[in-house]
This record gives structure tokens, C-alpha cells and sequence, in this order.
């Protein structure tokens, strides 16, 4: 069992499934990708394995241990930490500030992993004294992912952390990405930028209608010929 | 077909509902009259009309469109301005004394906003523009305040005790009815055209502020209404009891009826308020009603309900919002003329936001957000309990503290307090019913 | 020296007044606004929360006074001050527990909130005027003056005095004391960051594992304890009435909004513009011409007077109007949502 497996999660908001028997698995240090066409569930996969819908059958394991009824809150508390696709950071508080809003809940020395966060993206050491709502599109994601980092998730959930960057910026951010990852954090992913999340990522996840369709490593995925005619435009 | 059983069950349920509970009020009624007299039942009931009707444009505010007035006080104030305005004899003296000066200065102002309007519209933005609106405003209020003051000081200096005002047109004062609900109306539009279409809480407070200043205007401006000095005497749509008392044909009919004729005449002009009243309810209520159940009330039901959806589907929310708060503002605007005129004086004094607004609020919920009948029975209920509350409250607290002490400081405090539990009452019901039924007793269909 | 009279004057009647008035409406407005920033709607049942902290400590100060209990040149409501906070805190937890939690959890519109807070409005004034009645009350003891305008008159040579009354001194030390602590509490501690933090971003609030209950409570007590000792201190400088501290309600809003609701330093600003205004527009500027212009050359023959003080709510209403027409989020750019 990997140290992420959420299995055959079945769900969605009100009456209708949205999910259909769908499995999401990810390794210690792995990045796993989540690609699909529009509407396919991607996020509201993700939303069910941090908890934020309720799943009629299935489960979600982390770290050998069943948490499938867990409220989001507490599943912070087991490692688990989700990045927003917007509405990510508070506006009126200096980057710092949001900083040490992640690390909320802990009651230790959060200096190192603050130091980490800056090290990770040097501009935001220069903007702490900033407000976050002060800054551009991709500066704001990074104090978004630092805010996560501060708990020291095992597990880090990014939900279209691209969404609205230049590429330039893009890259830069899926760099920083695989750095974090070297660091032994599991990385589980949703991206609209198919092609360039695939390239990073070590499980690539391709559902259909709530489904899985495709699950492989990322190069294979890139490699299967019927993924790239269907999802990657050629 | 069940499920077509179970509908016209659940529409006949309802309105059974509504019988019985009318029915109650009217039993109550009656109870007031057989054992207080029938002369508080008529009054009673007199008021409980006129606050259905407020409760009714309040009602189609909030019930058809989600708005929150706060300000039904002002204009009930507006409405009870108007039948002074409209029914009173003019002044000729006050007239002759300032009256033209008034209206000049009246005008001056109007000319200063619209040109302040058009320079706003017209120049280009810049530091020249803000130049041109100050003393534009500056000027034309300093102008028109002298005029203005010379002129209303030489009206009120007429006749003082008696007088002291422009009077009014000395029309028939049923006229004053619709002219009442002009006056709300122009308000609300006003206000509406302000704070619409911004956060719902900016039309809260906007509303609170423009009663507390039509009120504060009524006390004042002695030129307009005689100020705290008050306007008695307005003229009636009702025969007077002295005059009843000599006619022949009502002597001959309270001896039919073996009545006294001077309880009977007061008993008599109570009744005729009475069918006036229910005449405009009924008119305003089948108005209402008609409505709610045009396309025009779904429309504005469809707004409520989803504001986002319904501005996709190209409705213009914020006009049709001004719209229904205009409307309702009117139908409160009549009830506050009735209330004045039912009076036979306008105080401006007796404007409490407590009285005039908070309760009709209460009415509205208590009775049933969304229905006119529910708003109607509301209107009923919480009037009813509001006038008998302070005779149930100081009976309660004499039988209290009957076992004190007869000159115990606490117990004449706790009587004479015992008024100030009918807030409690209120606050209590209207947090009891918001919680635990927040459709009311008569639930929108 | 005219023109020294003339300023000594405007400072007299304006300057100080409207900043003692302007320190009562901050802190009031302040109380909305953090409302406001929590829990998101604006609580018509403030002015009565004003009023039941401050009667709560008028009443701890009657006692004190009939225990032969003083402050020496400080009034003695300064003791009371705690209790009346106390109890206020309770009372709006409580209201909190009883009426708000519900629509908190019900994700309610704003406007129920309203309605509710409307409410508990009424059953404030109601527990108000039965524990105190509806009179006027006067509680203020210890030093009248901190300067007194014969003295000053004296001291300087000038035609025109000087007054400073204590409790206007008091006034204006107590905001900054309480305004500055406040400021610390939101800027520097865990749990004021926190209440930043669910201001700006509920959800996000939520998913750092901010308690959101804890946030709410937290509120409530600082509302309440702004809400007391702004009644407390208005009190002290003029008097105590429950009708007029409902009226104050109209003002408070308007610093609020003028300031941005949500925002507790626009609530500071708004505060002080609305009291400025409300002074500046109701005072009779005659003597104060009259002294910077000769005789000779043009006697005012009225008070100057910009608007009777009979209207001073209409000021409030026509910069809450004014602010909505061209920057309905405010000075300090508030929530507009």
C-alpha cells in the first residue's frame, strides 16, 4: 500500500456522484498528477481526499491509517495540507503573517521551517514585510504553497497551482515543486497544463466523467499514444 | 395521483389555517368588547388595520424582494405630513407673511442640486470639477439658507400660538391618503436610487438615517407643520359625535337599537373608520395579491431567491428593486396618512423607531415573510397583544409583588417598569419566531 | 491677538468637543466594524450594547459611591469600568450562544443576522429602561476641569477662555490607551492575528486549523469592551440616556462605513470625520468672524451658523451618503461583499 491511497471513492455534492469508484495513489517524495478534460472531477477528487465532500463508499488511507472520517481541520493535523486554486492567502496580511497563519497550529519553534519556506522562494524574504494581496499572480501561489509548507505536511495538495501564471513563472513554480518534493513530501496535483504537469510528475492520474481512464507513470502517460491524441492535443 | 392529492391538501391546509387564526383575532375582538368596551375594541381594531396595510408594504419589500427597511418610521412621518398639508385650511396671513420667500428659497435649493448634478454629469473629471461643485453647493446653500430663514421666520412669526405655519390646502383629507404615499414614494426613490444595488446592510442603515431625519425635519421646521408644537383639529372623513348627537335620524336610530346616543355616537364614527380602513386594506391586499401573482411577482420572487441567476438572465436586479422598495414605501407612506387622520392631529413627537418600525418588522415575521396574508395577520396579532400586553404586564406585576411590602421602593419600581417588558415581549417573539419558524404563522405558498 | 482669541475660541467649542466625540464614535465604530469583520453583518443592537455596559456600570458606580468608595479627582466609574465590561460580555456571549451560533451554522444571509440582531435590540432597550428607567442620568464625579477657562484666561491675557473638561481629557486618553492595545492585540498576537486572518479568508482560516468558535467569542469580547467603555466615557462627557445611545447608532454606522467597514483603522478615520463634521457644521461661527473681521467693515447679522444642531444627524447621514455615491467600500477601502 502506498503511503497515499484513496480507493475506490465514490461521491459528490447533494444527491448526484460526481466520482465514480476512482483511485488516487501516491508514494513518500512522489508527485502524482491529476489530468482530464474539463468537468472530469479532478478537483472534486482532490476536495475528497482532503475531506471536503462527503464519499458514500470508498476510503482514504494515509499512512496505513484510515481517515476517511476526518474533517479537513483534522486531517491538517494528521499531514495533510491543500493548497486553493484561488482565494489562497489573506490579502491584508503581510506574506510573514500568512506564514505563520499556516503554521497555526503549531505550538513549536517555527523559524526553521520558515527559513525553509524563504529559501524555497527567496523573493518572498524579501516581501514579508508586504501584503500578500499586494502581489502578483505568481508570487501570491508561492506564498500560497509556503502558507501550506509550514504545517511540514507530509502530504501537499495543489489545487491548479498554475492557473493564471505566465509560463515563464509556470516552470519556475513546477521547479520549486520538484524541489519540495525532494525533500519527502508527497505531492498530489491537479493541472489544467497537462502536458508540463506530466512531465514532472511520477503517477499521472487521466479521469474521464469522474473516472479513472489512464493511471501510469508520467512518462508513460506522455507516451501513450491515445492519451496524447485524446488529452494533450496531438 | 397521489402526489396531486397531497398538493391540494397541502393549498387547502393553509388557508384553513388562515380562517382559524383570523377567526381567533376576531373572537378576541370581540372578548376586548363584551368585557373592556367597545369602544377599545373599535380602536383596537381601528389600529390593527392600519398596521396590517404598513405591514403589507413592508412585506412587499422584504417578502417579494429581500430588501431591509429600516426606516418605515419616516415614512409613516411622511404620510402623516402629508394629511396636514393636504387637509388643513391655508394660512393666508402665513401666506402673504413668507410664503412666496418659502417656495423661492424651496426652488433656489432644487436649482443648486440639479446644477451641482449637471456639473458633476457635464465637466470632465479633475481638480476643476471638484472646484466648480464646491462653490457651486457653497454658494447656492448659503444663498438660499438666508432667504430661506428670512422667510420662514417672518411665516412662523405669525399668529405663533395658533398658527405659525402655511397651513395647508384645505382639501377633503381622504385626498391626503394617496398623497402620503406620493411623499413615501419620492422618498424611497431617493434613498432606493442611493443604496440599491450596494450591500444589502448599506439600504439598512441609508433607511434608519433618512427617518431619523424626516423626523428630526417634522420637529423643527415650525413653518411646515408647527413643529413639536403640533397640528390639532385636522378635519375628519367621518361625521363628528356633537354633530351625530343632533341629528335626528341617528337620535331616532340609537333609540332604535336602544343605545345611549352619546356612547353610540362615538361607537358610530369608530365604525366608520372601520369600514374605511378595511376598504383601502382589501383594495391594497387584492392590489397586492394581484401582484405577487403576475409574472411580475414570480420575476421578482426568481430575484430573491438567486440575485446572481436572475441578473445572468438580463433582469435588471437593481431596478426592479428600486421598483418594489418604491411601492412599498408608498403603501406605508398610506397607512401613516390614515393613522394621522384617524388621530385628528400630527405629533411629530410620537415618531418612535421602536414603535414605527421595529414592530412592523415584527408584524411582518411573526405573521409570515413572502405571504400579504400573513403580513395582514400580523399586523392584527402583534397589535393586539402590543395594547393588551401593558395592561396584562402590570396586572402580573402587581399580582408579583402583591406579597412585598406595600411601600417597598422595589415594588413601585418593578409597576412602573412593567412597561418596558413589552420590549422584551417584542425582541423575545421576533427571536423565537426568526429561529423556530421562520415562515411565520402563515407561510409563503 | 485677534486673531489668538478667535482661534482659542474655535478650539474651545470645536476642536475639543469634536475630538472627545470623535474618540466615543471610534470606539464605537470600531466595535461594529470588528462585528463586521468576524461575523460579517452590521448589529443594529450596538447603541444598546453601549447602553447596557454603561448602565450596568453606572449602577456598580452608585454603589461604589454609597460605599464611600472614590477615585479621588478620577471618576468613579473608572472602578465600575470592569464590571460593566464584564457583564456586557457575558450578555453578548450570551446572545451569541442563543441567537447567532444557530444562523452561523445555518450559513445564513446577512440580512437574518440583521433582523436578529434587531431583535436583541429590543430585548436590550427593554432590560435597559427597566433596570435604570428612561431619564437622564448624571454618574460623573471627581474633577469638573482640567483647565479651567478663567484660569486660562489669566494664565494668558486673552478675552476668550480655555476649558478642558476631565472627562474629555479622560476621554481622549482612554481611546488612545485602548485603540494602541487593541492595535497589539490584532497586529502582534496569535489570536488577533488569527481574527485578521478569518476576516480576510474564512475558508482558508479554516483550513490552517484556526478555530473559527474561538475567533467568534474573542470578537464578541472586545465589541462588548469597546462597546462599554465608548458608552462609558460618552456618558461621563455628556449623560447617560438609553434613547440617545440608540441614536448614536446612525453616527457609529456612518464612522464605520466611511472608514470601510471591516477595517479598524478606517473605523478610527471615520470616527473622527463624522464628529468633525457634525461640530464644525453645527457651530455658530459669529463671534468667531467677529473677531477676525473689523467691525466696521462687516458685522455678521446671524449665528454663521452652517446647519441648527437640531440636525446634526442629518451630517452623519449626508457623508454616509456622499461615501456611498462615490466610494461605497470606503476610505480605507473595507469589504464591500
Amino acid at each position: 500500500m502506498s503511503f497515499l491511497t484513496a480507493e475506490n471513492m465514490t461521491g459528490g455534492y447533494g444527491s448526484v456522484d460526481i466520482l465514480f469508484d476512482c483511485t488516487i495513489a501516491a508514494d513518500l517524495g512522489e508527485i502524482a498528477v491529476i489530468v482530464g478534460p474539463n468537468g472530469a472531477g479532478k478537483s472534486t477528487a482532490m476536495k475528497a481526499v482532503f475531506g471536503m465532500l462527503k464519499l458514500r463508499s470508498g476510503r482514504v488511507m494515509l499512512d496505513g491509517e484510515d481517515i476517511t472520517n476526518l474533517s479537513p481541520q483534522d486531517r491538517v493535523a494528521k499531514g495533510m495540507a491543500f493548497v486553493p486554486q484561488t482565494n489562497n492567502v489573506f490579502p491584508s496580511m503581510s506574506v510573514e503573517e500568512n506564514l505563520e497563519m499556516g503554521a497555526f497550529l503549531r505550538r513549536d519553534d517555527i523559524s526553521v521551517t520558515m527559513e525553509q519556506v524563504y529559501d524555497l522562494f527567496p523573493i518572498l524574504r524579501d516581501k514579508r514585510r508586504q501584503n500578500a494581496g499586494e502581489l502578483s499572480g505568481g508570487q501570491r501561489q508561492q506564498v500560497a504553497v509556503g502558507r501550506a509548507l509550514m504545517t511540514k505536511p507530509k502530504l501537499l495538495m495543489l489545487d491548479e497551482p498554475t492557473a493564471g501564471v505566465s509560463p515563464i513563472v509556470m516552470d519556475e513554480l513546477f521547479d520549486r515543486i520538484i524541489e519540495v518534493a525532494r525533500t519527502g513530501i508527497t505531492i498530489l496535483m491537479v493541472e489544467q497544463n497537462a502536458r508540463q504537469a506530466l512531465n514532472i510528475a511520477d503517477k499521472g492520474y487521466v479521469l474521464v466523467q469522474g473516472a479513472n481512464r489512464y493511471t501510469d507513470t508520467g512518462e508513460a502517460l506522455l507516451n501513450n499514444p491515445d492519451v496524447r491524441r485524446s488529452f494533450l492535443g496531438g | 395521483m397521489s402526489g396531486n392529492q397531497t398538493s391540494t391538501r397541502a393549498a387547502e391546509t393553509p388557508k384553513g389555517r388562515g380562517l382559524l387564526y383570523f377567526a381567533i383575532m376576531a373572537v378576541l375582538i370581540v372578548i376586548v368588547g363584551q368585557f373592556q368596551s367597545w369602544n377599545v375594541a373599535l380602536s383596537i381594531l381601528s389600529l390593527c388595520l392600519i398596521s396590517s396595510i404598513m405591514a403589507l408594504g413592508v412585506n412587499i419589500q422584504w417578502g417579494y424582494a429581500g430588501l431591509f427597511n429600516v426606516g418605515v418610521m419616516g415614512f409613516a412621518a411622511l404620510g402623516g405630513l402629508a394629511t396636514v398639508l393636504v387637509s388643513m385650511p391655508p394660512v393666508p396671513a402665513a401666506w402673504a407673511a413668507g410664503g412666496p420667500g418659502v417656495l423661492a428659497s424651496l426652488a433656489m435649493g432644487a436649482i443648486t442640486i440639479c446644477g451641482a448634478i449637471f456639473i458633476y454629469r457635464k465637466m470632465p473629471k479633475g481638480r476643476l470639477r471638484g472646484f466648480a461643485l464646491l462653490a457651486v453647493c457653497l454658494g447656492g446653500y448659503f444663498v438660499t439658507r438666508h432667504y430661506f430663514g428670512i422667510s420662514t421666520d417672518a411665516v412662523e412669526s405669525v399668529d405663533p400660538a395658533l398658527t405659525g405655519y402655511l397651513g395647508g390646502l384645505g382639501l377633503p383629507v381622504l385626498l391626503a391618503w394617496p398623497v402620503g404615499g406620493l411623499f413615501a414614494g419620492l422618498a424611497a426613490w431617493v434613498v432606493g436610487k442611493i443604496s440599491l444595488g450596494l450591500r444589502s446592510d448599506y439600504l439598512a442603515i441609508a433607511t434608519l438615517g433618512i427617518s431619523e431625519i424626516i423626523v428630526a425635519v417634522m420637529k423643527h421646521e415650525d413653518w411646515l407643520a408647527r413643529g413639536v408644537k403640533n397640528v390639532n383639529g385636522l378635519p375628519r372623513p367621518v361625521p363628528y359625535e356633537i354633530n351625530l348627537q343632533q341629528a335626528e335620524w341617528f337620535l331616532e336610530l340609537a333609540a332604535k337599537l336602544g343605545q345611549d346616543p352619546v356612547t353610540f355616537s362615538s361607537i358610530f364614527v369608530k365604525l366608520c373608520y372601520v369600514l374605511l380602513f378595511t376598504v383601502v386594506l382589501l383594495g391594497i391586499l387584492w392590489l397586492s395579491e394581484r401582484a405577487l401573482h403576475s409574472p411580475w411577482g414570480r420575476m421578482m420572487r426568481a430575484i430573491r431567491d438567486n440575485e446572481v441567476s436572475a441578473a445572468a438572465m438580463g433582469k435588471n436586479v437593481t431596478a426592479r428593486h428600486l421598483q418594489v422598495f418604491v411601492l412599498g414605501s408608498i403603501v406605508v407612506g398610506i397607512a401613516g396618512a390614515m393613522l394621522t387622520t384617524l388621530d385628528g392631529q400630527m405629533t411629530p413627537a410620537s415618531y418612535q423607531p421602536l414603535r414605527f418600525t421595529f414592530l412592523i418588522w415584527v408584524m411582518v415575521i411573526v405573521g409570515g415573510s413572502g405571504n400579504n396574508w400573513g403580513a395582514v395577520l400580523g399586523g392584527f396579532v402583534i397589535w393586539f397583544f402590543w395594547i393588551e400586553a401593558e395592561p396584562i404586564g402590570l396586572w402580573l406585576m402587581e399580582t408579583l409583588t402583591s406579597a412585598m411590602p406595600e411601600d417597598s421602593s422595589l415594588r413601585a419600581h418593578l409597576v412602573d417598569s412593567a412597561a418596558h417588558m413589552r420590549l422584551m415581549t417584542m425582541g423575545a417573539i421576533l427571536l423565537l419566531v426568526l429561529r423556530f419558524s421562520p415562515r411565520g404563522l402563515l407561510p409563503e405558498r | 491677538m485677534e486673531i489668538l482669541n478667535a482661534f482659542v475660541l474655535l478650539a474651545n467649542f470645536v476642536l475639543v468637543p469634536a475630538i472627545a466625540y470623535g474618540s466615543q464614535l471610534a470606539l464605537g465604530a470600531l466595535g461594529v466594524t470588528l462585528i463586521y469583520g468576524i461575523l460579517r453583518f452590521s448589529n443594529f443592537a450596538h447603541g444598546d450594547t453601549m447602553a447596557f455596559g454603561t448602565m450596568v456600570v453606572i449602577l456598580f458606580t452608585w454603589w461604589f459611591q454609597s460605599m464611600g468608595l472614590h477615585l479621588g479627582p478620577l471618576p468613579t466609574a473608572l472602578l465600575a469600568l470592569p464590571f460593566g465590561i464584564a457583564a456586557c460580555a457575558v450578555f453578548v456571549l450570551g446572545t451569541d450562544r442563543l441567537v447567532y451560533r444557530f444562523y452561523r451554522q445555518q450559513k445564513t444571509a446577512p440580512v437574518i443576522y440583521v433582523i436578529a440582531s434587531v431583535g436583541v435590540m429590543f430585548i436590550l432597550n427593554g432590560i435597559v429602561r427597566f433596570a435604570i428607567g428612561t431619564e437622564d442620568q448624571q454618574f460623573a464625579d471627581g474633577a469638573r476641569f482640567i483647565v479651567k477657562a478663567g484660569e486660562f484666561k489669566r494664565m494668558t491675557g486673552l478675552d476668550e477662555g480655555l476649558a478642558i473638561k476631565a472627562s474629555q481629557a479622560l476621554t481622549v486618553v482612554t481611546a488612545v490607551l485602548v485603540v494602541a492595545a487593541l492595535f497589539w492585540f490584532l497586529n502582534r498576537t496569535r489570536t488577533g492575528k488569527s481574527m485578521r486572518a478569518y476576516s480576510d479568508n474564512e475558508d482558508l482560516a479554516l483550513l490552517s486549523g484556526i478555530n473559527p468558535d474561538r475567533v467568534v467569542a474573542v470578537t464578541w469580547i472586545l465589541a462588548a469592551t469597546m462597546a462599554t467603555i465608548a458608552g462609558t466615557l460618552y456618558g461621563l462627557d455628556k449623560s447617560f440616556k438609553p434613547f440617545t445611545y440608540f441614536q448614536l447608532l446612525l453616527p457609529i454606522f456612518a464612522s464605520a462605513i466611511v472608514g470601510g467597514l471591516g477595517s479598524p483603522l478606517g473605523a478610527i478615520a471615520g470616527g473622527f470625520v463624522i464628529a468633525f463634521s457634525e461640530v464644525m457644521v453645527t457651530y455658530a461661527y459669529k463671534k468667531f468672524l467677529a473677531y477676525l473681521v473689523p467691525a466696521d467693515w462687516w458685522a455678521p447679522d446671524s449665528l454663521m451658523q452652517l446647519l441648527a444642531t437640531d440636525y446634526k444627524f442629518a451630517v452623519s447621514f449626508i457623508i454616509l451618503v456622499l461615501v456611498l455615491l462615490f466610494r461605497p467600500t470606503g476610505l480605507f477601502a473595507g469589504k464591500s461583499v
